[in-house]
């Protein structure tokens, strides 16, 4: 056992944290930096509610540990957040009922931020294939894909 | 949840990782087989050694043979961005779309999915439908070692503890035809079966097939009954069938809780009739 010395930028604010080397990714941002928007579910990478952004890209923060993000640019749905209100996405999960206790919202956002940020049309089987790792127990599904495809909508004629 | 404490090793090097495995080491790739075990108490290495920061070992390239070098630390997503995997191994992209969600192929790697071998897994059987050879760092020197004597059991390869599985390498198969198939429960699930198939025909004539099936044995399995019916046999629509009927003598499925081992044996054969229809289909006329 030993502690690791990690800088990394979380929601472009620079982080310097010395953290047991068995700290997840999930941990440092909850516990240590009280980013608690994450949220943590199964802790196995099967439920998807820890998923950020690293350098742009999805990943479960239950499955990474802070130690080896020496560098890295992690995005939470904080930083996914405007200073001035939700985002596109976030409005139109609002507006389509995308969300019900809210657990995998975070999640959520940063699968189809990544999904948006790649495809701008996506069809509704995209949007249901890119979100499949993301579990959620209460809406069923229907409404996160319709707020997914009305925020890609709006995103295309802003 | 929590892993049990381990110590942490960020190699900057190919010889500072292999100067810190033991027996009782782990190497951490992508993490994503790796840490959920670690999560769940199932392993408790006392060292992690990230070969992350390990320059070298990332990429796609092109062997001057037509072939391609695949290094270890390639993530599936890029193997589905790769051009030169479009081009040079269609099959491997085909395979890595199977591979758990977005979020995971953004971080597992083509060697931690051959180093961890789970006969369940997409891309051991992919790669060894495409007869890639492992290269293997070792504290000596290199060695490499074909995949069909790669993956030895369940979960078990030829990698010795101190070992450092850093690529693999693909003989060239741009003109080979292909096809995969596989069936899980929901997208993103392991497989309870699959197949995947490399064929070459000449003349009208089928010269060479490599089928492997995924989920129906210890490892990802030759279907070497199928192969011997398909080579040396002229190209028609009865191949596929004649193939499918000879899966049984190859498989040994495991009897689970996802499906019974007569049902995989089942799938395994059904999948074959479709691969090698899909890879017939694909063969230049």
């Amino acid at each position: 056992m030993n502690d690791v010395l990690v800088r990394l930028t979380v929601n472009g604010r620079a982080v310097e944290r010395t953290v047991p080397a068995r700290r997840s990714l999930a941990d440092l941002l909850r516990e240590d930096l009280r980013l608690t928007g994450t949220h943590v579910g199964c802790e196995h990478g099967v439920c998807g509610a820890c998923t950020v952004l690293v350098d742009g890209r999805t990943a479960r923060s239950c499955l990474l540990f802070a130690g080896q993000l020496d560098g890295a640019q992690i995005t939470t749905v904080e930083g996914l957040t405007p200073a001035d209100g939700p985002s596109a996405l976030q409005a139109a999960f609002r507006e389509c009922h995308a969300l019900q206790c809210g657990f995998c919202t975070a999640g959520l956002l940063a699968t189809a931020h990544e999904l948006l940020a790649e495809t701008a049309a996506p069809t509704r089987e995209e949007i249901r294939e890119a979100i499949a790792g993301n579990l959620c127990m209460c809406t069923g599904y229907v409404n996160i894909v319709r707020a997914i495809e009305l925020a890609a909508g709006r995103m295309r004629r802003p | 949840m929590k892993p049990a404490p381990f110590e942490y090793v960020r190699a900057r090097t190919l010889d500072e990782a292999l100067a810190a495995l033991d027996a009782d080491s782990k190497i951490l790739a992508g993490g994503q087989s790796l840490v959920p075990m670690l999560n769940m108490r199932l392993v408790r290495p006392a060292r992690l050694v990230d070969i992350n920061a390990v320059p070298g070992l990332e990429g796609v390239r092109a062997r001057p043979d037509g072939g391609l070098d695949v290094g270890a630390l390639t993530r599936h997503s890029d193997l589905l961005t790769a051009p030169l995997v479009k081009e040079r191994a269609p099959l491997l992209a085909a395979a890595a779309a199977h591979v758990g969600h977005r979020a995971i192929r953004n971080r597992g790697t083509v060697g931690g999915s051959l180093a961890h071998a789970d006969p369940a897994a997409e891309l051991p059987a992919a790669l060894l439908a495409l007869d890639a050879t492992a290269v293997i760092a070792a504290p000596g020197g290199r060695r490499r070692v074909p995949l069909v004597g790669f993956f030895v059991g369940l979960l078990t390869t030829a990698l010795a503890p101190d070992e450092i599985l850093v690529g693999v390498e693909i003989p060239d198969a741009r003109r080979a035809a292909w096809g995969f198939r596989e069936i899980a429960r929901r997208a993103g699930d392991f497989a309870i079966a699959g197949v995947a198939a490399v064929v070459r025909g000449d003349d009208g004539r089928c010269t060479d097939a490599r089928l492997v099936a995924i989920g129906a044995g210890d490892r990802p399995l030759r279907l070497g009954a199928a192969e011997a019916a398909l080579v040396g046999a002229e190209l028609s629509s009865a191949l596929p069938a004649r193939a499918a009927a000879t899966t049984g003598e190859d498989c040994r499925p495991p009897d689970d809780v996802h499906a019974s081992a007569e049902y995989r044996t089942h799938l395994v054969s059904v999948l074959t009739e479709q691969v090698v229809r899909e890879a017939l289909g694909r063969l230049a006329p």
